[in-house]
């Protein structure tokens, strides 16, 4: 298992605090492998989509034309830069779970299903309590959000802990699980909006909406207060991951669950404990969606955002503001991807297959090296050590 | 490394050292295992005491042949309260005898033996009033073990020769896109060759990035999941929509085999099914015999179980992988055709829906073996069936609980038993020749 360790992985167990400012920006060897192979991996993955969009019978313009909506859908107005930071937000906090999984060496696919339990919390909260004021009312809902989340990350981590149960099928399960509580919930008397026979909640009351900042200067821009929970949040984990004691015993369990357990620090309180964390980071990312964006829940209102969570953690190299870097790229994409779709008339799918190449180029840097011929010598990720440890 | 379970985890230092210490802890952790397992086993004893059976009425009617089937059963109609009553004894009397003195070593047997009379009783109080078609349930939970005992020989293939493999959910959907394609556009059997040849490739893709570039095997699971789910959902959405002809496959008729289809309740269930169900037992038959059985078979688990020693032997550690990977990948794509070749002749997005991930579950409950993976397979197609069938008639079940059943059978049992299987040892380990 040792052999697994990068130079720079013993260095942080080792030496965790007198690292410089770039080292710790980027989990990588250098500069250039932490931002030339992403960079290079994006480009890839874009020219694979075209070569995708021309098997699907369009000619190269066509492509071109939806490249540029993209282009124009992500950045190409105020409006399209408030659209990718709106899609950026819950994309950082499901990033930011995902990543401090990776941290401790597990693999939280199960954002999404968090994500989905703190947005019903959340909502709940929202709209069934009334007259309270707003600085009250959403930090309440948002913290209920949080405490959702929490509570379905407990599971797989209790049972990871406990039984050894590997955390990618059970939080794969719970994914399944969580979609169908919410259309269950939301066929209840207790969430179900009166009088409607579809599967809708009642919408979140004014006082514990995320405000949208730049409303005043142009209605249309929807950017909303979540984005600053969001920042904060990359800054928390920042904190908790490099300078304090619990964040250490993660990093050390990711690295060596045996060392770690041979050094005193109890793996199953870490398990159990990082991915209560990454459930509440999800958690939060859904009931920023509730509350910033749709003001209600529907059936599965997180449209994906968990798994999106998984491509932004690796582009980010598990690494808070590389995290937050990658969540604004793929914010970006999804925001140009609706574009896209209506102006170009190409799928919006093709927006996964993109992200999906990125993370396969992102994981296997040693391919994009021979592709462009790179001399830096690079190593691949290493995150998971089979189905017992 | 730490295969044992969590039961060593947190013991104080000491009991490594000293043995008698040592036993007298475990001798501890059996007791309360057995305590737990009691106490479960009282609850379900409860609930279908204090539950179930209070809100039962009439008789429970189980039909156990089809109108044409060439010998007739009677349908089996059992009183409802007065058996659930006699199972909720049982269940207390098991769960009683567990708690106070423990059934030993056959406790798992036991709690097995539980759980299912616990899932009659839920048949019998979800049914009480009505008619349940018992033999359709039990011929489609055979059609629905079929892909999940596919996935997990598929995982079984790759991981004995030491790669994992969490990508079979990609493979099963790769194939069933395929497979309607070009069923639609050639034939039944073209699409079912295209589906396995598909499932080979990414098998392939898999293989590559795995031996030849050491990217972490998990990674590329996930890769393959989201590429393509996200291609065929794009493909759909770009080309079959608009092309309906195209996603109109044939399906794959039953095919009954003379004298043994006869067979009442077992003819439906094994002698009267597609190809791709006949395929399926073939295909477990067969890869086992390979497997423990063959000289490429010892060559791939030593690969699997510890590659330095076969490489020093002057067995390819790479091509081995590779064979056994794609072969695995092929069983996937095979697998991913019966969604839509054996089943509705139509391609839906992301339609496998966790299948492959199941199929990864049944790989651990059977213990990395084939035959055993095909028995949870056909737990886990029960539980898939019965959610079916049980939505059909009017249950007090909701159905979004209901179609949560195989995902919640899964997550018991990879918590259940994932401390007590042994995987390959050398799974998931890059090998890289000194």
């Amino acid at each position: 298992m040792n052999k697994n360790l990068t130079a720079e992985e013993k260095n942080e167990l080792v030496n965790p605090k007198e690292r410089g400012f770039t080292q710790r920006l980027a989990t990588a060897t250098d500069w250039r492998t932490a931002l030339l192979i992403p960079a290079l991996a994006v480009l890839t993955a874009l020219i694979i989509g075209v070569v995708i969009i021309m098997v699907t019978g369009s000619s190269f313009s066509d492509a071109m034309e939806a490249y540029k909506a993209l282009l124009q859908g992500s950045v190409g107005s105020l409006r399209a830069i408030s659209e990718t930071l709106t899609a950026a937000t819950p994309l950082i906090l499901s990033g930011l779970s995902v990543a401090l999984a990776f941290r401790a060496g597990l693999f939280n696919i199960g954002a999404e299903g968090q994500a989905l339990i703190g947005g019903m919390f959340a909502v709940w909260v929202g709209f069934s309590i009334t007259g309270l004021p707003l600085y009250i009312h959403l930090p309440l809902a948002v913290l209920a959000g949080i405490v959702g989340g929490a509570i379905y990350g407990f599971v797989p981590g209790i049972l990871k802990a406990k039984t050894g149960a590997h955390e990618v099928i059970t939080t794969i399960m719970l994914n399944y699980i969580a979609l169908r509580l919410v259309d269950y919930f939301l066929k209840t008397s207790i969430f179900q909006r009166e009088g409607r026979n579809d599967p809708v909640s009642k919408n979140v009351e004014a006082t514990a909406e995320l405000p949208a900042f730049l409303s005043s200067v142009d209605p249309a821009l929807r950017v909303h207060a979540g984005l600053f929970v969001a920042l904060a949040a990359a800054f928390f984990i920042y904190w908790l991951l490099f300078r304090t004691t619990i964040g250490f015993e993660f990093r050390a369990v990711g690295a060596n669950p045996s060392a770690a357990r041979y050094a005193g620090i109890s793996v199953t309180r870490v398990y159990i404990l990082v991915m209560m964390i990454a459930g509440a980071l999800a958690g939060t990312a859904g009931a920023g969606q509730v509350l910033g964006v749709l003001g209600r829940a529907t059936p599965g209102f997180t449209a994906d955002l968990g798994f999106d969570g998984i491509a932004v953690a690796l582009l980010g190299r598990s690494n808070p503001w590389g995290v937050v870097a990658a969540a604004i790229l793929f914010g970006g994409l999804r925001a140009g991807g609706q574009q896209m779709q209506v102006s170009a008339n190409v799928g919006i799918d093709l927006i996964a297959v993109i992200q999906g190449l990125i993370i396969m180029f992102v994981a296997a840097p040693a391919l994009i090296a021979a592709i462009y011929r790179l001399k830096t010598p690079v190593a691949s990720t290493q995150i998971s050590k089979g189905w017992a440890s | 490394m730490s295969n044992q379970g969590s039961d060593y985890q947190e013991l104080p230092v000491e009991s490594y050292t000293s043995g008698e210490s040592k036993s007298k802890v475990l001798n501890k952790n059996k007791i309360r295992r057995a305590r737990i397992i009691g106490v479960i086993l009282l609850i379900l004893a409860g609930v279908v005491m204090f539950v179930l059976a209070p809100a039962a009425e009439g008789n429970a009617t189980f039909g156990l042949s089809f109108p044409d089937d060439r010998f007739q059963l009677d349908a089996l109609s059992v009183p409802s309260t007065g058996s659930l009553y006699i199972l909720a004894l049982v269940l207390g009397f098991l769960g009683g005898t567990q708690f106070l003195k423990g059934f030993q070593s056959k406790s798992t047997i036991i709690l097995g033996i539980s759980f299912a009379l616990f899932v009659v009783a839920v048949m019998i109080w979800a049914t009480a009033g009505q008619e349940f078609s018992l033999i359709s349930m039990l011929v489609s939970t055979i059609a629905r073990c079929t892909p999940i005992a596919l996935g997990a020989l598929s995982g079984i293939l790759c991981e004995r020769a030491g790669v994992v493999n969490i990508g079979i959910e990609g493979m099963l959907l790769g194939g069933a896109f395929t497979g309607v394609v070009m069923g639609s556009l050639v034939g039944g059997w073209v699409g079912l060759i295209s589906a396995t040849i598909v499932g080979g490739m990414l098998a392939l893709l898999l293989a590559f990035l795995a031996i030849n570039f050491r990217v972490d095997q998990i990674i590329i699971g996930v890769v393959i999941n989201i590429l393509v789910l996200g291609l065929t959902s794009f493909l759909t959405a770009q080309v079959l929509v608009k092309r309906p002809e195209w996603n109109d496959a044939p399906i794959f008729p039953a095919i009954k085999i003379p004298i043994l289809g006869d067979i009442p309740i077992l003819g439906p269930m094994f002698f009267d099914q597609t190809i791709l169900v006949y395929g399926m037992f073939g295909l477990v038959v067969f890869t086992t015999y390979m497997l423990f059985r063959s000289r490429w078979g010892l060559r791939t688990r030593s690969v699997g179980e510890n590659p330095k020693a076969a490489d020093s032997l002057g067995i390819s550690v790479a091509k081995t992988r590779y064979l056994a990977v794609i072969y695995g990948g092929m069983v996937g794509g095979f697998a991913g055709a019966w969604f839509t070749l054996g089943t509705v002749g139509r391609f839906d997005e992301g339609m496998t829906g966790g299948r492959g991930f199941i199929g990864l579950a049944a790989m651990i409950f059977g213990a990395w073996n084939p035959i055993g993976a095909f028995g949870a397979a056909l737990i886990f197609g029960f539980s898939d069936s019965l959610q079916q069938k049980l939505a059909l008639i009017n249950t007090p079940i909701p159905t979004e609980f209901l179609s949560m059943t195989p995902y919640l059978v899964t997550i018991i049992v990879v918590a259940g038993l994932v401390g007590r299987a042994r995987p390959p040892a050398a799974d998931g380990q890059p090998f890289e020749k000194q």
